[in-house]
């Protein structure tokens, strides 16, 4: 078995430890919650993020005819509802006996998927996390928002907002509406895009591309300029991820890698409709978001990171030239091996928008992209469709049974968020161990679990509140269960301590 | 314009209507001739062409001091009827909201929307919200048929189905069982199922329903969000005939 002893045991449960029951009110009001668990000899022995998962979907999808089904999962995020509505509707191309689309269907998708990963990656940089990068992690909360930016960089944060904007273009054009809009059918598209729509989006591409050099400069500097940034909230992590056929970064239809911290790989090219073979999810009683791990590997060893730093680092290459030399900058800060520093997410992140805008621009070039020959000829019905495809945050599974009269009778998703869900614990507990004093939780302490927390970008309502502020709950725990401290930070940015 | 103390010269085969004048043939209903006028009287249970069932309320109209069903009143040569007011389209909202509230309306992720008139019609009288407590009722889905589903979720117990089928399509495919609370769609099938019964794909009664209650198995989504129905016509800009086409899932001209 190949193991990789620098890997953090993701499931170091110590009896001594009391169990604490999940607060339901956690999930109504919308707080992020951590509870830090301290043992006896007053370390940060486990740390535990608590958020809302997405079993409800599963749930409520079933009986309901597998046509529906991509516009019922899109609502599952409001950020990045295409790539649900993606994932789902290639699980529903292999219900319906489609292997193939036709190549304008295909591009139409490819083009969509990249404005969505675009305008989400946008607003993850600009918005929620620039912030954080160019005040300084605890600098003044009443600045430290994308109205600060603007203020105080407002060339920078216009390019943001627009940058967000042509992605979401992008989408109307092709679904009708800039969020939860209507595109794909089963084996094809509903509507072409027409020169018309594809001339406007050309007209303002070029901006585009220069803004998200741009942004992948002011990340690569920011990161290479700060020291205090590469071990911050850094662990040493197995990889997963899609990638295309000759090894390079792909978002939306290829096979799955997976990589120990070394490089190393555990599986590639690992056709994903197997998934279940390579990967299992793990429950654990006071969460409701699963830990899935890689079964090769235990559930010890086996969990992994997924989302932009995993792709970056598990691709060889990048098919569009200035993203690839952006990458390769990349690598050799990492001195040609795995870059595992967390905060290095954001400059990945950035790397991928403009590998985005580049295949935008492809995309638009290509005459294939107006066809209006959108739908495959369905074949026979089949009762099980995965669809599989890598949403800003990470790997997104999508995977559904069906009767004989069309109804879903099972389904089970793993979103991207659940896949680095130890990986945001780990990191968490590490900035915990690094900034806690005492048995007292500081704004300070809080203001850094959220930088840590929010590299990763989860898909929390809260992480996505208005103007990055983020409602927290922070719980201090000792060995016996009991509370030490509480903090928690609204939505507003107002501190309360309750305890 | 009124009758007021001096009555104006008599017309015959004509009433008013909000102050316009209507004609109507004998025995026509004040809906029908409203609509054959291009006067929109709000409706969901009312389609030209079948018989009036005067079940929705929507259509109600003041005649006088009384409220009426336009879609089952006969139109009177000088009547004045009341329309387009404040407190009628308030009593339309209502029941717009209770209609909304009883079944399960899930407008986003629904195949129907935007050539819903359901929906439309809550928009036209600028419902926001349910405003009444969801009843979250469990109602059942049959998929059992190739072609056409039932999804009673939708069902707003207009009985369209159960007409078309009996007067235009020659079956008796659907009814209305129950009461009041209890009041659902049964299918007069040896099961209670669609596939046991002899409804076709061309069937009037396959296509009428103004929600998404009865739909094409399998063809979901394929007119573009922006290309529906509603999305380029107000309900009342539409007219009977293009009512129907907005049922039967056409939204070009
Ligand atoms: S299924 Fe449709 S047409 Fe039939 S009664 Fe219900 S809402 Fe009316
Ligand atoms: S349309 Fe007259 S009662 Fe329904």
């Amino acid at each position: 078995m190949k193991q990789d002893t620098t890997v953090p045991s993701g499931n170091n449960h110590q009896p001594g430890l009391r169990r604490v029951a999940i607060d339901p009110l956690s999930r109504v009001e919308g707080h992020g919650k951590i509870t830090l668990m301290l043992d006896a000899e007053n370390h940060i022995h486990e740390a535990r993020l608590h958020i809302v998962e997405f079993r409800g979907f599963e749930k409520f999808i079933q009986g309901r005819p597998y046509w529906e089904v991509p516009f019922f999962v899109q609502r599952l995020c409001g950020i990045c509802p295409v790539s649900h509505q993606l994932a789902a509707a290639k699980a529903v191309d292999q219900l319906v006996g489609v292997e193939q689309l036709t190549p304008s269907a295909e591009k139409l998708r490819r083009l969509l998927h990249f404005g969505q990963v675009l305008q989400s990656h946008a607003l993850h940089f600009f918005h929620l996390s620039s912030p954080d990068l160019l005040f300084g992690f605890g600098s003044n909360p009443a600045q430290r928002n994308i109205v600060g930016v603007l203020d105080k960089y407002p060339e920078l944060g216009l390019k943001g907002v627009k940058l967000r904007k042509y992605g979401q273009q992008i989408i109307a054009a092709i679904s009708g509406k800039r969020i939860h809009g209507t595109a794909t059918v089963p084996g094809g598209m509903n509507k072409p895009l027409t020169v018309a729509e594809r001339d406007t989006l050309l007209a303002g591409i070029d901006d585009i591309l220069t803004w998200c050099q741009d942004a992948v400069g002011l990340n690569e500097q920011i990161h290479t300029a700060h020291p205090e940034h590469h071990g911050y909230a850094a662990i040493r992590s197995n990889f997963l991820s899609m990638i295309g056929s000759g090894g390079e970064l792909e978002l939306y239809h290829g096979g799955l890698r997976a990589s120990l911290p070394s490089g190393a790989h555990v599986f590639d090219q690992f056709d994903y409709r197997g998934y279940q073979q390579i990967i299992r999810e793990e429950v654990r009683p006071w969460s409701y978001m699963k830990f899935p791990y890689l079964v090769e590997l235990g559930k010890q060893q086996g969990w992994y990171r997924v989302g932009p730093l995993a792709r970056m680092n598990n691709c060889d290459m990048i098919v569009t030239p200035l993203a690839e030399a952006s990458r390769r900058r990349f690598k050799e800060f990492g001195q040609g091996g795995f870059v595992h520093d967390t905060l290095a997410y954001h400059w990945a992140r950035m790397i991928e928008a403009l590998h985005c805008a580049e295949s935008i621009n492809q995309l638009l070039r290509d005459p294939e992209i107006t066809g209006i020959k959108l739908r495959a000829e369905a074949g026979e019905m089949r009762s099980v469709g995965i669809g599989v495809i890598e949403a800003p945050r990470g790997t997104l599974f999508h995977h559904y049974q069906i009767d004989e009269q069309g109804l879903v009778e099972k389904a089970n998703l793993i979103v991207s968020t659940t896949g680095n869900n130890q990986a945001m614990n780990e990191s968490v507990r590490l900035v915990a161990h690094e900034y806690l004093d005492g048995h007292e939780i500081t704004e300070g302490l809080l203001n850094h679990l959220e930088v840590a927390i929010r590299a990763y970008d989860p898909c929390l309502s809260c992480a996505t509140h208005a103007l990055g502020k983020m409602p927290l709950q922070v719980e201090l725990v000792d060995p016996d269960g009991v509370l030490l401290d509480r903090l928690t930070k609204g939505g507003n940015g107002l501190i309360e301590r309750i305890v | 314009m009124s009758a007021g103390a001096n009555q104006p010269e008599f017309s015959p085969n004509t009433f008013t209507m909000d102050g316009i004048e209507i004609p109507f043939k004998d025995g026509q209903t004040l809906m029908d001739a409203a609509l054959a006028a291009g006067v929109y009287i709000p409706h969901l249970c009312h389609h030209p062409g079948l018989t009036p069932h005067g079940s929705c309320k929507l259509c109600m109209v003041d005649i006088g001091s009384g409220r009426a069903s336009s879609c089952t009143t006969p139109a009177v040569a000088g009547q004045q009827v009341s329309n387009n007011t404040p407190a009628l389209n308030e009593a339309r909202r209502t029941l717009t909201q209770m209609l909304f509230i009883e079944g399960n309306h899930l407008c986003p992720s629904c195949e129907k929307t935007g050539n819903c008139t359901l929906q439309a019609m809550a928009y036209h009288l600028g419902m926001l919200e349910g405003h009444f407590p969801q009843f979250f009722q469990r109602r059942e889905v049959d998929a059992s048929h190739s072609t056409v589903m039932l999804d009673r979720d939708r069902c707003i117990l207009c009985e369209l189905c159960v007409r078309a089928s009996r007067e235009v399509d020659g079956k008796n495919v659907f009814a209305v069982a129950g009461r009041g609370i209890t009041a659902r769609l049964i299918v007069n099938s040896p099961s209670g199922k669609l596939a046991d019964s002899d409804l076709e794909i061309d069937d009037l009664a396959a296509h009428i329903c103004p929600v998404g209650a009865i739909l094409i198995k399998a063809h979901a989504y394929e007119i573009p969000i922006g290309w529906r129905t509603f999305d380029l016509r107000q309900i009342d800009e539409i007219g009977p005939e293009k009512v129907i086409q907005a049922r039967v899932g056409h939204t070009d001209d």
